[in-house]
């Protein structure tokens, strides 16, 4: 499964002139309380508390004062050859910055060497406008100055894309269900405590803490406890609204299953309305509760509210 | 073994609003603590541990902020613990913070909470998918929707209640500088003619999304005792139950009976409804007053709106409730909750301005979070407590 989102990062003025320096080719540094040069400066001063108002341009020379080699890069490192990070301390600051140095072997770089800033041409007020080098490498071009982007303005927000992969491992409780799924069965399991049926079986009762353990095949029909209407549309969503989000209480089952209400106009949806489950085509299953395209009315008269309402 | 008694000396807010682009995370949070940390006359050397609260990390995408803020709070060499209970999770800091008072392990500790909301989109935080859900969940509109729908048929309650409620909060915020919201002329009529957006729950019903942040400075006895007018903490309750479980009251949560039941037992009130005088009760969707109203004992099952119905919560009447506009003009979520524990101890002190209470002595703070699954609240008053 993916999670992702491009946020929008309000810099604040103090990381946003550090931003907007780096944008026009500048290492910009912070002067602190006790006469220290920070880089990046520090929103607030680390001994007073105050924040931090005074900047200071730098050079964009320094020394590394520490490092480590980058053997195998990752996805969004700044390089996609080994390369090293190293603490670097830019001439007159007095505090190391974790930055990139562009060197072919753990062999090209030691503590102490002379770097430089390699400013990218294209640059948007990012970490990444920049990378170190050895200082005794010739540049093969200028160093750029003024402002790499199109406008002068201060940078003030910025985008940062975050992205997760992650495989969801299913319990054995939680494995049996989908297997029952994919077989055209909705199985739950019954608490061997509490003797309530859950639907999808559970690792651990929320009541009595113990696996569900013995299997129960349960009704493709049920009754919809209540519902609401979705009118609205958001990033992500997955179903086209408007549409019926529901409680479905199985028959056979002491916990209702959120899913789809279908085949009947939304505004005569209702609570205790009979339904069962509509399955896509057979070709299409697999270990999904999406196997069930949506519940349906059954025609049955509606339940009556006495025989679900300890379900709302 | 007693605990020390403790109260509320500082209290500071950000002005809430929909996008904060002139500020960091940071710069947010020291809005709010510089603000606390004036009305109680001391700087940040001077506190003793900082508490810091804020709900799912996915709504801004920094995981565990608290690293990275560490220093900008002023918490080097200090205590910083990090409080999550989703939503109410400003309540249950606030909580923390003064629990570390009242055992004697601190004497001054600052606590603060913070939600950039325009850093990304809670809709789709709160709909990220689930392996074995069907995706029919859309935010917390569409998880809460159906629990309100069962509200209403439990409680036989007519359909117009939520639109009272979300009148009454729209309009007290306008006497509120820090509300997000400050929509002059909102009526029940204007609220039942806005979209419906999760069926049964209009637009008008529901909690904006809000930059925001608020603190609070809580001191021990020796030194609250010296202030003008602290909000003395009379008594706190947390409880917790699980999201989904057989036959679990949704309407009418149990864990949030038994914190209620807890608290009006620490206080000694055995009459809320009239001992307590004012309350901030999260209300992030109108419905929810009447909901909450039952949940904590101020009505009789299913008699909740009765009491909205009657004006009974508006201020002027028996009960004032969300006098500051509360979670429907403010909506901060990490800050959400200790937003409400904060206006109760502003009532207290006589220092919430133009939505304060005539005579308020004692005030509920409440929160909750999740899906109506962590409850947080306290009662703080004008005298420190008698137990």
């Amino acid at each position: 499964m993916t999670v992702a989102f491009d946020y929008t990062r309000s810099t604040g003025p103090v990381i946003g002139r550090f931003l907007t320096g780096l944008r026009d080719a500048t290492i910009v540094g912070g002067r602190l309380s006790d006469g220290r040069v920070a880089v990046p400066p520090p929103e607030y001063d680390p001994v007073g508390h105050q924040a931090v108002t005074e900047f200071v341009d730098l050079p964009d020379t320094g020394t590394v004062t520490s490092w480590t080699w980058v053997s195998e890069p990752v996805a969004g490192q700044p390089f996609d050859k080994p390369f090293a990070y190293a603490l670097i301390t830019v001439d007159g600051a007095d505090t190391p910055w974790l930055h990139a140095v562009e060197v072919a072997s753990p062999d090209d770089i030691e503590t102490g060497m002379k770097v430089r800033a390699k400013w990218a041409e294209e640059r948007t007020g990012s970490v990444t406008d920049l990378v170190f080098v050895p200082d005794s490498v010739g540049l093969d071009t200028p160093p750029p100055s003024g402002s790499g982007g199109s406008t002068s303005d201060e940078v003030g927000l910025i985008v940062t894309p975050v992205s997760l992969d992650y495989h969801y491992a299913a319990s054995p409780e939680e494995s049996s269900f989908f297997r029952g799924l994919a077989e055209g069965r909705i199985l739950g399991q019954r608490c061997p405590t509490c003797r309530k049926v859950y639907v999808p079986p559970r690792g651990a009762c929320p009541t009595d803490g113990v696996p569900t353990s013995e299997e129960v095949e349960l009704s493709h029909v049920g009754t919809v406890t209540t519902f609401c209407i979705v009118n609205v549309p958001f990033l992500g969503q997955r179903i086209k609204p408007p549409y019926v989000s529901a409680y479905v209480l199985l028959d056979g089952a002491d916990i209702a299953l959120q899913h789809l209400i279908l085949d009947i106009p939304a505004e005569e949806v209702r609570m205790g309305m009979r339904v069962k489950a509509v399955w896509k085509p057979r070709d299409e299953w697999g270990t999904t509760i999406e196997n069930i395209s949506h519940f349906a009315p059954t025609g049955e008269p509606d339940a009556d509210f006495d025989s679900y309402k300890h379900h709302l | 073994m007693s605990k020390i008694p403790a109260a509320v000396i500082g209290i500071g807010q950000t002005h809430h609003r929909a996008k904060r682009e002139d500020v960091s995370m940071a710069g947010l949070c020291r809005e709010a603590m510089d603000r606390a940390l004036e009305d109680a006359g001391l700087t940040l050397d001077e506190v003793d541990a900082i508490v810091i609260g804020k709900a799912p990390d996915l709504f801004e995408g920094v995981m565990m902020p608290e690293l990275y803020l560490a220093e900008a709070l002023g918490a080097a060499g200090k205590p910083l613990l990090r409080v999550h209970t989703a939503g109410s999770v400003g309540g249950s800091t606030a909580i923390v913070a003064s629990s570390l008072v009242q055992a004697g392990v601190h004497q001054k500790v600052l606590t603060v909470a913070f939600e950039k909301q325009s850093e990304s989109n809670a809709m789709w935080a709160l709909s990220v998918p689930i392996p074995f859900v069907m995706p029919v969940h859309a935010g917390a509109g569409g998880y809460f929707a159906p629990h309100v729908r069962s509200y209403i048929r439990r409680a036989n309650a007519p359909s117009h209640i939520g639109a009272i409620v979300a009148a009454k909060d729209r309009n007290n915020a306008l006497k509120n500088p820090f509300a997000h919201l400050h929509n002059e002329g909102t009526t029940v009529e204007s609220v039942l003619a806005s979209q419906m957006l999760w069926d049964p729950i209009h637009y008008d019903e529901t909690c904006p999304s809000s930059d925001g942040a608020c603190a609070m400075v809580i001191a021990a006895e020796d030194i609250a005792k010296t202030y003008d007018a602290p909000a003395w903490i009379q008594g706190t309750a947390m409880r917790s139950e699980p999201t989904s479980a057989a036959e679990r009251d949704q309407v009418n949560p149990q864990a949030g009976r038994e914190a209620a039941a807890a608290l009006w037992k620490a206080t000694g009130i055995t009459d809320p409804a009239r001992e307590i005088d004012c309350a901030e009760i999260y209300v992030p969707f109108a419905w929810f007053e009447p909901m909450w109203l039952e949940n904590l004992g101020f009505a009789a099952e299913g008699e909740g709106w009765k009491l909205t119905e009657a004006g009974e919560t508006a201020i002027g009447g028996s009960l004032p409730v969300n006098m500051s506009g509360g979670v429907l003009s403010s909506n901060p979520i990490g800050a959400s909750g200790m937003l409400r524990f904060a206006e109760a101890a502003l009532q207290v002190r006589g220092r919430a301005g133009e939505h304060q209470v005539d005579g308020a002595r004692r005030a509920l703070g409440h929160a909750y979070g999740g899906g109506s699954q962590f409850f947080s609240m306290w009662v703080v008053g004008s005298e420190p407590p008698s137990n």
